[in-house]
């Protein structure tokens, strides 16, 4: 016979034909486990039924049920009011059955309703269901999900996956799972459990103490191999997490600390180099925080693809707003007040109240909105290996590197500027430093400018912590001033160890005492300490000031 | 011309009885006589200070809904009119303010308190000046005052029920739990009650850590570290009763720190669709609130409800009018309100009294889609809801009663409230 196109057409309908026999004889038995009843239950059933029809899904042929399940997890499932669900896929509507397309559905759809059991059921279906995906991120993504919810692990399904897995940092994974799951069935041969115990002294998921504890309790006698295997296990695991916690307060400190010391540098500054209580220092910080909600604000409206920069463009609107007020309030009010620290502290008094008003009235009594920029979102976990449960907020990372910057910034404008050497001469000898030619008057609404715009860098790192409304100055005045005695006034060096001191100090009591109590016992700490040394920590001697 | 003179005066009188049977169905139907001296109101709402992200909205629905009674009508035939006081989130304050209201204003009622220390501070003033007032708000129970009407939830209708939900093995069956809230009466209280319930359930006193931290709290690390840490120990959900804008960076930290919902749900009693307005909440899908009431509720009376508040805040550009949205206290502020107007016209006069008798009883067609009776213990029927948050910022809800559940403001966990009457007298 000729092979002419005719022909071959011929054959390739025949065969055709005879796959889709086939298929159609194949397919049924898989699909045949799937019912649409299964699809009503989940979208509009009781909790039950949702229950049972996802355990059903569980257990069907992956082919079919894993997509039907993403659809569920993702939300895009979605019910019709006949009993019927499709799939939705950008524009596309997919029957989850058949994995044909249908039309799009002219009637109201309606999602099922998920809890977090639910969750957890769809999660762990597909986890065990990707765990032999032929592609990688798949498997990762499975894995990963098992590794943060460990409560149903099967040792041998786990096995099964190590013979199969050929990329090595899945293997470690899969290696860490299979000894939990080992550690954790009663009915592992002796041999293996031992082995699984003792690697567990090296895994750092909580589900580890767990089991372990699970086994010393059950075993109830601590002679026996096992049971000594585990609690050894469990010491390494617990000197881990005690030195994560110890790390997570230290850190914690810190970056109280940094904060502390962006809220209370401005003051020093103000106070300690020219002799103005300045009351109204927390609103400045209150006025960077709402700078940067305008700049955060502008960027929205007019440069929303540069939005997650707004926070460097807001740093010097910050500043500026902030010392330009300061040189007003400088020029009006405080200027007339130098050397009277009463009067200056009544008048700044009635500024802060005047400020607070103000910003009432412009933006309202309530707070605001400034979001974070994505890349201060998040945390991570820096030395996992050592010390697993240490974690660092990216935010507050930033604004301790941020208030190191400021310190420095500072320290480079006093001592290697024109304006700082004149600000140092004012502060050690006014009335010398007048006849060699410095305008005193000048100097010190400049460095009342410096400080204040200080404060307004303050406010920026404040505005992505914590809520921004009028009174957002008035915690921090309080926690500025403990900083600036503490450290001792006319001192830069001393405000900064002062506050770092303090944020340590808080942050290691707050544990042991409650939020409420340890500011109470820090207060009492610094009345004490003052009595003993009135000039802080750091003292100025005599009339010529040292080094900032 | 006798006759016609008959006629005339017939004429006449039938005019005038026509008249005067116009006017009164005028009225009747609703119409505000202008002789008639308004009766006043008082709105007592933080509109500034911490918890002025929860308050400022119950003022402005109170106004929406003063507007409505207005518009048809007044209440017996008089305009009621707000009387508007800002106490600053400030306790004392909240005292001295109520006290403006009721003897220097003479207002007939007030709306108002969020905080519990808020409304412990007015409670002597209103029993010394027999005032009245509606408290929206949920709260701790252990009070049942002549004087208060409580719209919302005693710890029967939402603490315990939202627990035994956590409990049960569809919300997950946590046995652990992790209590945090704000250092003031109502999360003590609470927290002295669910204890209570929670060892009556067997749960150890070892696997129930109780946190306090104060008003206007902002730096979550420690202890948001501490709940990882007692997360560890597996099966643990934490019960927050953190007021006020403090909740903003506790959720915020939560999304940082990665604690998801499927692991360690959050269920907090003072956080809804208000409280979540600035927040990211993509990392807190399945977090829970339990209230009486969600804005995600379907019914026909809960779209009326959105609507009339909608088109109020677009009319009187109120902030976040581009996104209205509504919550438990409101709705409950709402439901007072129309109370209050029944029972007024059931008694026939604003007098504290003869008001307090006829509110027993009176019910509302509620938008959360029951209808909700206030008792004889002052405290109304209300059907309990157990919602998770959405992407959105929306609540789906998970699980609720059937029917309206009576209050129980004398928590039988808590030692000696068995003597206590269950009723007003």
């Amino acid at each position: 016979m000729k092979l002419t196109p005719c022909r071959i057409k011929d054959w390739i309908g025949k065969l055709a034909m005879l796959a889709s026999v086939l298929f159609l004889c194949i397919a049924p038995a898989h699909a045949a486990t799937l019912i649409p009843a299964d699809l009503t239950a989940l979208v509009s059933g009781s909790y039950a039924e949702r229950k049972a029809a996802i355990e059903k899904l569980a257990n069907a042929d992956p082919v079919l049920a894993r997509p039907v399940l993403q659809s569920v997890s993702q939300g895009t499932l979605l019910g019709l009011p006949d009993g019927r669900a499709v799939i939705k896929s950008d524009h596309d509507y997919t029957d989850p059955l058949s994995g044909k397309s249908v039309a799009a559905p002219t009637e109201p759809t309606r999602k099922p309703v998920l809890n977090n059991a639910l969750r957890r059921l769809i999660q762990n279906a597909l986890a065990s269901m990707s765990l032999f995906a032929p592609d990688k991120a798949t498997r990762q993504m499975a894995i990963d999900n098992m590794l943060s919810r460990p409560d149903n692990l099967s040792a041998q399904q786990l096995d099964q996956a190590l013979k199969a897995e050929t990329d090595t940092a899945l293997k470690r994974k899969l290696t860490t799972l299979h000894a939990l799951a080992a550690a954790a069935d009663s009915s592992t041969a002796p041999g293996q459990r031992m082995q699984a115990v003792q690697a567990l002294a090296s895994v750092n998921l909580p589900y580890a103490r767990t089991v372990l504890n699970n086994i010393i309790s059950e075993e109830n006698n601590p002679q026996r191999a096992i049971s000594v295997a585990a609690a050894a296990s469990l010491s390494h695991i617990d000197a881990r997490q005690r030195n994560s916690a110890l790390a997570n307060n230290a850190f914690t400190g810190l970056s109280l600390g940094s904060v502390l010391v962006l809220a209370a540098l401005g003051l020093a500054v103000i106070y300690g180099l020219i002799g103005v209580i300045n009351m109204a220092h927390g609103e400045f910080l209150m006025l960077g925080a709402y700078a940067t909600y305008l700049t955060q604000r502008a960027f929205r409206s007019w440069m929303p693809e540069w939005f997650d920069y707004y926070l460097l463009a807001a740093l010097p609107v910050a500043f500026l707003t902030a010392a330009a007020v300061g040189m007003l309030i400088e020029w009006l009010i405080i200027r007339h007040l130098y050397g009277r620290p009463l009067e200056s502290l009544l008048a700044t008094f009635g500024v802060s109240l005047l400020m607070m008003q103000t910003v009432r009235l412009i933006f309202g009594a309530q707070n605001v909105d400034v979001a974070n920029p994505i890349w201060m979102s998040g945390s991570f976990a820096p030395i996992a290996e050592w010390l697993p449960a240490f974690v660092v907020p990216y935010n507050r990372l930033i604004i301790l590197a941020f208030s190191i910057a400021v310190v420095i910034g500072l320290y480079l404008v006093l001592t290697r500027t024109r304006l700082g050497l004149f600000i140092r001469a004012c502060t050690q000898n006014r009335t010398m430093a007048a006849c060699v030619g410095i305008r005193t008057r000048k100097v010190d609404a400049c460095a009342f400018a410096l400080g204040t715009g200080i404060a307004g860098l303050g406010g920026v790192a404040l505005s992505q912590i914590g809520n921004v409304g009028p009174d957002l100055g008035q915690a921090y005045l309080i926690d500025s001033f403990m900083a600036v005695v503490l450290g001792g006034v006319g001192q830069l060096i001393g405000t900064v160890l002062g506050a770092f001191g303090l944020g340590v100090l808080s942050k290691l009591g707050e544990p042991l005492l409650g939020a409420v109590l340890v500011k109470i016992v820090i207060l009492l700490l610094i009345v004490a300490f003052i009595q003993k040394r009135p000039r802080g920590l750091f003292a100025q001697k005599g009339r010529s000031a040292a080094e900032v | 011309m006798k006759r016609r003179n008959i006629l005339k005066t017939m004429v006449c009188s039938l005019a005038l009885a026509f008249g005067a049977g116009a006017l009164n169905s005028s009225w009747a139907q609703g119409q505000i006589d202008p002789s008639k001296p308004p009766i006043k109101v008082g709105i007592l709402h933080s509109l500034s200070g911490t918890m002025a992200i929860s308050e400022t909205v119950l003022k402005n629905v109170a106004l929406m809904q003063i507007d409505a009674i207005n518009k048809e009508g007044g209440i017996l035939g008089r305009k009621v009119e707000a009387v508007i006081v800002d106490p600053a989130s400030n306790w004392p304050l909240f005292a001295e303010k109520a006290r403006e209201l009721l003897s220097q204003e003479k207002v007939a009622a007030v709306f108002g308190c969020w905080t519990s220390v808020s409304r412990k501070s007015v409670l002597p003033v209103f029993e010394e000046l027999n005032g009245l007032l509606f408290y929206p708000v949920q709260y701790e129970g252990e009070e049942m005052s002549r004087n208060i009407f409580y719209t919302g939830a005693a710890p029967n209708q939402q603490a315990i029920p939202a627990v035994e939900y956590l409990m049960s093995e569809e919300g997950g069956g946590y046995k652990r739990f992790f209590l945090l809230g704000t250092d003031y009466v109502y999360p003590r209280t609470t927290n002295k009650i669910l204890r209570g319930f929670l060892q009556s359930k067997g749960v150890a006193d070892s696997d129930i850590q109780e946190v306090y931290t104060p008003f206007g709290h902002s730096d979550y690390q420690t202890i948001v570290n501490d709940i990882k840490r007692f997360a560890a120990g597996g099966k643990a959900a934490v019960i927050s009763t953190i007021n006020g804008d403090s909740n903003v960076p506790f959720y915020k930290e939560l999304g940082n720190a990665g604690i998801k919902a499927i692991d360690t749900p959050v269920v907090a009693f003072s956080v809804g669709e208000e409280e979540l307005r600035g927040i990211d909440t993509k990392p807190l899908v399945g977090h829970l609130a339990a209230w009486n009431y969600f804005m995600s509720v379907d019914n026909p009376a809960n779209s009326a409800f959105k609507k009339q508040w909608a088109d109020y805040a677009t009319a009187q550009k109120l902030p976040g009018a581009d996104k209205p949205l509504t919550n438990d206290p409101m709705e409950a502020t709402v439901i007072g309100l129309k109370m209050w107007k029944a029972a007024v016209e059931k008694a026939g006069k604003t007098d504290v009294d003869a008001v307090r008798a006829a509110m027993i009883g009176q019910t509302v067609s509620a938008p959360d889609g029951f209808e909700v009776q206030m008792g004889s213990n002052h405290h109304l029927y209300k059907p309990v809801m157990v919602g998770e948050i959405r992407p959105d910022g929306q609540f789906d809800i998970v699980w609720q009663t059937e029917k309206p559940v009576r209050a129980q403001p004398w928590s039988p966990f808590i030692a000696g409230n068995e003597k206590k009457p269950d009723e007003v007298k």
